[in-house]
């Protein structure tokens, strides 16, 4: 058996297996209109409803409304892909029974997961530039070269953290329960964190929680990126919470994976 | 090739397997039969490693079936299992043979499977039965030494299933190993050269087709007595099985001319005749007790 096996090769390349599979789930979701134009389309249709006509007010000594309000919808809009993206197509995926199949191919499972992590990655960058466009075109935001550039890499940062939850919420949730989890943990907290309104027209309790809120954290960087100071804190503590996020958000995904194949598998 | 060695799986308190032992050996052909909730599906997946045996061990080549070097060298059709609906069918299949270290051709894959007219529809507009031979496709695109097919032809049409099997058939006479399950005995003798009758997790026969057919198409005479009957009426009848329920009779036979004239002959008074081809259910519930007393 050896010998017969030696001349033929017993695993197939990675990297075009992973070109593939990260194609495959970029098309998946991308031919989901429910999903693309919500999620490529909704930051800018809510920087039309709420940004632009005020877009030219200030909003500190050197920071616009409208390039806050950009930076705020730049970060909703890659972690509302993360969350929902992985949520709601995992879960859905999981309800079909898609997994099933996979499992018996010689597909490696983090062959997958990285897969689904790029085409949501991608999907994400979609959903940035057409809002960067549409706020730079029809709202007149204008950034340097240098802030467009640290907006655009702070968001995609930030989105990593969602990817683990994500993750998680698509193993933990059911599939017809997991649009109404999603949207409950997530809608909530992007207002909590003062994505949709400044932080200092939310109630006081909610004031108080939003320091440990990731999108809080997140939000912190992109609008530093445009110019708006810190409110409290440092940069590097931000940081710093996000990467404690990503690392949290990462374990319950591998726990909430775990558990899943446990209850499938065994 | 293919190994189970004394396999036990539980599932809570029901014992799915109970120390099943076999081998398949490369270009057998081989169906596992029994009735449904039978064993069947947990026995295939342990071979394919998407289970773990409770108890006991299944090798894959001589390999652990999670090994991926295993897993690049099976195909596999499985129930109920689902695939991503906004792919189209050669974007699907192009998708599975990259996971394969020698895949066919994606074109060579679509012809096999029939669906050369469907190459570019989105899977989710696929038809029951085109659906099935989608899972043929993407079980044999990874050219496998060993093909796995959960129950391939339930919901298919008569003329589908028949196509399907001269395939599987072309398949298997390229030296290939077939394991299917099902629980149309006609299925298992078309195709396969060996059959393993499960039911209750056990494996309760494993021989030919037409030694399993010899034993499981018999025909059942029920009728109704004027006197109960006793097990002692029925001595030396060429019976595969009976019940007596006092004034009620069901008797299982391959041979209901020989039982009728016998009974007959013992002046035994029957109304309420009927005899009809017994059911496959029927068949193994004998087969099952007829192991029983061996």
């Amino acid at each position: 058996m050896a010998a017969a096996t030696a001349t033929r090769r017993q695993v197939a390349p990675i990297l075009p297996m992973l070109r593939k599979q990260s194609w495959a789930e970029f098309i998946k979701l991308f031919r989901v209109p429910a999903f693309s134009t919500t999620s490529i389309v909704l930051p800018s249709m809510f920087f039309a409803f709420i940004g632009l006509g005020q877009a030219k007010q200030s909003m500190g000594p050197n920071v616009t409304f409208g390039q806050y309000f950009l930076a705020s919808m730049a970060l909703y809009g890659v972690a509302n892909v993360m969350v929902l993206g992985f949520g709601i197509s995992l879960a859905n995926e999981r309800g079909q029974k898609q997994d099933l199949l996979m499992q018996s191919t010689p597909l490696p499972p983090i062959v997958f997961f990285i897969a689904k992590a790029l085409s949501a990655l991608a999907i994400a960058f979609l959903a940035l530039v057409v809002l960067s466009v549409f706020a730079a075109a029809v709202g007149g935001v204008t950034l340097t070269a240098s802030q467009w550039v640290t907006l655009g890499a702070r968001s995609m940062l930030c989105s990593i953290p969602f990817i683990g939850l994500g993750f998680a919420l698509g193993y933990l949730a059911s599939p017809n329960s997991a649009p109404a989890v999603t949207n409950l943990i997530y809608l909530p907290t992007a207002f909590a964190s003062g994505l949709f309104f400044p932080m200092h027209l939310l109630p006081q309790f909610l004031r108080n929680i939003a320091p440990y809120l990731p999108l809080y954290r997140g939000a912190q960087l992109v609008w530093d990126s445009v110019g708006e100071p810190i409110a409290g804190g440092t940069i590097s503590e931000d940081w710093i919470y996000m990467a404690g996020y990503t690392v949290a958000f990462f374990v319950l995904a591998l726990w909430a994976y775990r558990r899943d194949q446990g209850r499938k598998f065994n | 090739m293919v190994e189970l060695e004394d396999v036990t799986k539980t599932f809570g308190p029901v014992r799915a397997l109970d120390g099943v032992s076999l081998r398949i050996e490369t270009g057998e052909v081989v169906a596992m039969l029994g009735p449904n909730g039978a064993g069947k599906t947990t026995s295939i997946s342990i071979m394919l490693g998407t289970r773990k045996p409770t108890a006991g061990h299944a090798r894959l080549f001589g390999l652990d079936p999670r090994d991926l070097k295993a897993r690049g060298r099976i195909g596999v059709m499985l129930q109920e299992s689902g695939v991503p609906g906004m792919l189209r069918v050669n974007e699907i299949i192009d998708l599975f043979a990259s996971y394969y270290p020698s895949p066919l051709q994606v074109a060579e894959s679509i012809k096999v499977a029939g669906l050369q007219e469907k190459a570019t529809s989105l899977v989710k507009d696929l038809s029951g039965g085109q659906r099935q031979r989608l899972y043929l496709a993407l079980a044999i695109c990874g050219n496998p030494d060993v093909l796995f097919l959960d129950e391939p032809t339930v919901g298919m049409d008569v003329d589908g299933r028949r196509n399907f099997l001269a395939e599987i058939g072309e398949f298997a006479a390229k030296g290939r190993t077939v394991v299917l399950t099902t629980h149309y005995l006609e299925e298992a003798d078309q195709l396969a050269r060996r059959v393993i009758v499960i039911d209750h997790g056990k494996v309760i026969a494993d021989s030919t087709p037409a030694e399993i057919k010899a034993r499981v198409a018999g025909k059942h005479v029920v009728f109704s007595t004027t006197r109960p009957l006793t097990d002692a009426d029925l001595e030396g009848l060429p019976l595969t099985g009976h019940q007596l329920n006092s004034h009620a009779v069901r008797l299982l036979t391959n041979d209901p001319e020989t039982v009728l004239r016998e009974l007959f002959r013992r002046g035994i008074e029957l109304t309420n005749l009927e005899v009809a081809g017994a059911d496959l259910e029927e068949a193994f519930v004998a087969m099952t007790h007829s192991e029983a007393r061996a």
